[in-house]
């Protein structure tokens, strides 16, 4: 282990902002931290053993303990469970022998749930050591026992196993071209580098993460600033639930992800990109790296690019499973090595960002539209859309419908519209923007889809009326307890808490007051929280609340009272213990109006 | 020309580069607050010291003072979050103040007292959480730990070493201790570092001090937190 760690440690320079990376490797040869590593690397990387730790706990990836030869992980996102996840789970750990949440008796196998893995159009889905496993059945399932049982390495694994789709079902103006190699560069230089900058403002462009920020007003001031050491990183972390178009884009369209990265670099002055890849996509790691590779071998990377006296490169930095990373200032972090705390604004990543310098952090769609407009000039993307929201949105279509996939479309296109396109009947309602988002009833299908109306970063979930929309909603919440980066107190407390409560109406325990108290918590939530995660992370709450008072209501007791804490279950133990099962060893919780 | 902000209608003078609390201490205005601590770098974690800030609300202890901000602090329903937030931190927790050295000094409780809580409101979390009593000079009890992190900065800014760390994600943060055993007594903590001083709360506390001072004679015994905390953090120290 002393020289596997040792050459790791060389490789990345002994550098502290490269320890998630490292750790990353360790993990991947271990199947955790091992407290020897901790030890080496401490000395290794001069750092507090501490804040390796902190790391290691933080992300879902890393462990301090053991995990099986094989780790196999079940997505646990809402559409998965819509596709039967959970019988598939069950027999899953009854066919491996071994329980939900550990590691096999002899190490060979460990099995847990993990958050949504970008692949909800061909769920259910999982991950056997960071490798996506899609389309599980139990006769997959089956040949997936005897593989491990067989001890047989991931490499001789049939490839089919593996086989993850485009399902690219419907293109507009950006899927239905493909760019030749430089094509954007060549014309930012032609048109030289400031009216570039004028045409991306002139095209409306606006930020295709969520927020919708101005792409050039983002990138202006980036340049304007007077620190001239100055970064561009493509957010490919696409950790909200229901999104995969950014897999989509980096499998098919890399080139031109990475062709706006260079367009942006040119623009801002900045010499060094990163791509953050989520964790998840590690799959698509390679493949990426030889994109790379061969847009360095036609000189539009690395020095002198195009002869322009302009010197740029990217690298890739993996994830390791922790959705607050999606959020700027919490990706900046995790791309220093750190755990993914977003930090107090201002400064804003445009003046302090990576290591401290003006930095763009920009959407993988975002980059892939400013590459187009540099080719096609602003006007042509302003003519498409609505006012405030020019050109298209890739959309990521999962759920109940016939074709799950990527679709494009004009801003202003009616969910109807859409929902028609995708084969999707008897639709109860649309979770648009994933869990962040907002769930739609179908009585507002004439919605359309734009900033001022319904934003998205890409997600779009239909469920039909077979659903249970509190499912969902539970579902969603217990998402965001889990993924809260438990920084601030409002976020960390109360989306635990949120799910306490939320689980106290859908079981049934809640009585009058309940659902008042539950939307109060949601406002305090929402308004008090550091980060957007927080500050959406009630919104399945109040986004079904708000439409459907009368689900919440019909699960309350007809009790003015029900007390959170369960008298008779905490005696359990006690019973147990004076092993009496006779009625007088149970007392009932509240009075003589019990249901 | 000094520059001002108003809080609360007062308008209340600030210099470039002071965040809303540093302006609003130096004119003895006093803004709820846990994590933060005059002498070391803003953390902005616990957010009770959240303001409206032209109608948007923002840590004052991070966020910087701007010419002509219209700040909210003293109102009704700040203060009534602030008590959420407050009940949030000790159902979290396990705050047992009756039998706890710290109470009457105690700056969680202390605020509790004058944000007027007078009850848990939401249900306890028990977290299972353990003591630290190997250290021959200096206790941790974890169980009132509120990761406000002073003990951290302090350790690093003020006594140059790296003795604690907020580790773990979400509900399941914690406090590390930096030693190879993870305890105390392992870590180059001395009892005379800032950072086995700054705890507001009593989960940082020195050995064989217990009780020299009685129940009833403690700080916030006489004293409302806003009275010690402008009396003591005063950038003149008046
Ligand atoms: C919890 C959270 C998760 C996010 N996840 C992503 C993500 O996966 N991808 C993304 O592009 N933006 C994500 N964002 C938004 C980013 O913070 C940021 O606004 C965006 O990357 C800016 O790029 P854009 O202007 O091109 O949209 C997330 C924000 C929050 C609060
Ligand atoms: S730390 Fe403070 S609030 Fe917690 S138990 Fe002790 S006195 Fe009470
Ligand atoms: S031990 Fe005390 S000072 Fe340290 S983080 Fe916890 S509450 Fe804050
Ligand atoms: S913990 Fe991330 S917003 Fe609070
Ligand atoms: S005092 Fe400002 S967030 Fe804690």
């Amino acid at each position: 282990m002393t020289a596997f760690l040792q050459e790791l440690a060389k490789t990345y320079g002994y550098q502290a902002n490269h320890l998630l990376a490292i750790l990353r490797a360790v993990q991947a040869r271990y199947h955790h931290i091992p407290e020897p590593a901790i030890e080496a690397l401490a000395g290794l990387l001069q750092l507090p053993r501490s804040q390796i730790i902190g790391i290691v706990e933080f992300y879902s990836f890393l462990h301090l303990q053991p995990q099986g030869q094989y780790e196999l992980l079940i997505s646990d996102s809402i559409t998965d469970q819509m596709l039967g996840k959970q019988d598939l789970i069950s027999y899953l750990a009854d066919r491996l022998q071994v329980s939900i949440g550990a590691v096999r008796a002899d190490g060979l196998v460990s099995l847990a749930n993990t958050s949504c893995t970008g692949l909800c159009d061909q769920g259910p889905a999982g991950l056997v050591n960071g490798l996506p496993l899609t389309q599980l059945t139990r006769a997959k399932l089956d040949v997936i026992v005897s593989l491990i049982n067989a001890r047989t390495p991931l490499p001789e694994w049939p490839s089919e196993l593996f086989a993850v789709h485009d399902n690219i079902q419907k293109t507009d103006v950006l899927l239905s071209r493909t760019m030749t190699m430089g094509e954007a560069l060549q014309a930012t230089f032609d048109r030289g580098i400031a009216a570039t900058l004028t045409e991306i403002d002139r095209a409306g462009l606006r930020g295709r993460g969520g927020a919708g920020f101005k792409t050039a007003m983002k990138w202006r001031f980036c340049s304007e600033e007077s620190e001239t050491t100055r970064y561009v990183v493509c957010n490919a972390d696409e950790g909200e639930p229901g999104t995969f178009k950014d897999r989509v884009l980096l499998n098919s369209y890399a080139d031109q992800v990475f062709e706006g990265m260079t367009v942006c670099a040119a623009i801002i002055g900045a010499r060094q990109g990163f791509l953050y890849l989520r964790g998840e996509y590690l799959f698509l790691h390679e493949p990426l790296q030889a994109v790379l590779q061969q847009r360095r071998d036609a000189g539009l990377l690395g020095n002198n690019i195009l002869g322009q006296g302009f010197d740029f490169d990217i690298a890739i930095c993996l994830g390791a499973g922790a959705y607050i990373c999606g959020e700027e200032s919490a990706l900046i972090e995790s791309l220093e090595g750190k755990m993914g705390i977003p930090r107090n604004r201002p400064p804003y990543p445009v003046t302090q960002g990576y290591l401290g310098k003006p930095t763009v952090v920009n959407n993988v769609e975002t980059f892939l539209a400013a590459a187009a407009v540099a080719v096609q000039g602003g006007d042509w993307f302003a003519s498409i859309g609505t006012g405030p929201s020019k050109g298209t949105k890739i959309l990521s279509i999962c759920g109940d419908c016939a074709c799950p996939g990527i679709y494009e479309y004009p801003f202003g296109t009616t969910i109807q519209a859409i929902l028609d396109d995708c084969g999707a009947h008897d639709v109860l309602g649309v979770q648009v923007g994933g869990p962040s988002g907002t769930f739609i009833s179908r009585q507002e299908f004439d919605r359309k889809l734009a900033f001022e109306d319904l934003a998205t970063g890409g997600s779009f979930i239909i469920f039909n009326a077979s659903r249970n929309i509190l499912d969902i909603v539970n579902n969603f919440t217990h998402f965001f307890a889990h993924e809260s980066c438990g920084f601030c107190t409002p976020c960390r407390v109360g989306t635990s808490l949120l799910k306490k409560q939320l689980d106290k109406i859908v079981d049934g325990h809640g009585s009058a007051g309940d659902v008042a108290a539950l939307e109060s918590l949601c406002q305090l939530v929402k308004n008090y929280s550091h980060c957007g995660l927080g500050q959406t992370a009630a919104n399945p709450i109040l986004t079904t609340l708000a439409r459907y008072p009368e689900l919440y209501q019909a699960k309350l007791k007809k009790i003015s009272y029900e007390p959170g804490f369960d008298l008779d279950a905490a005696l359990a133990t006690a019973r147990r213990m004076a092993d009496r099962h006779d009625a007088a060893a149970h007392l009932a919780q509240v009075g003589e109006d019990y249901e | 020309m000094s520059k001002t902000i108003t809080i609360d209608g007062k308008a209340i003078p600030f210099t470039e580069g002071q965040t809303i609390m540093q302006a609003a201490t130096a004119a003895d205005v006093y803004i709820p607050h846990l994590c933060h601590h005059p002498e070391f770098t803003p953390h902005g974690s616990c957010k009770l010291c959240t303001v409206k800030v032209n109608g948007r609300n923002c840590s004052a202890c991070t966020f910087p003072a701007a010419e002509g901000q219209e700040v909210l602090n003293n109102t009704q329903e700040l203060n009534s979050d602030r008590k959420t937030i407050t009940q949030m931190l000790f159902v979290e927790g396990n705050h047992f103040c009756p039998s706890c050295e710290k109470t009457g000094n105690c700056q969680l409780q202390a605020v509790a007292y004058h944000l007027n809580m007078l009850d848990d409101h939401f249900p306890l979390f028990y977290a299972h959480r353990a003591m630290d009593a190997s250290h021959p000079e200096v206790l941790i009890d974890h169980n009132r730990c509120i990761f406000c992190t002073l003990c951290v900065r302090a350790s690093r800014e003020h006594d140059g070493k790296a003795v604690f760390a907020i580790s773990g994600r979400g509900i399941n943060k914690h406090l590390l201790v930096n030693s190879t055993s993870g305890q105390l007594k392992d870590s180059d903590l001395d009892s005379g570092d800032k950072a086995a001083h700054i705890c507001p709360t009593g989960a940082i506390l020195i050995k064989h001090t217990a009780y020299q001072v009685p129940i009833g004679q403690r700080v916030y015994d006489h004293h409302q937190i806003n009275e010690v905390s402008l009396a003591s953090e005063h950038p003149h120290g008046e």
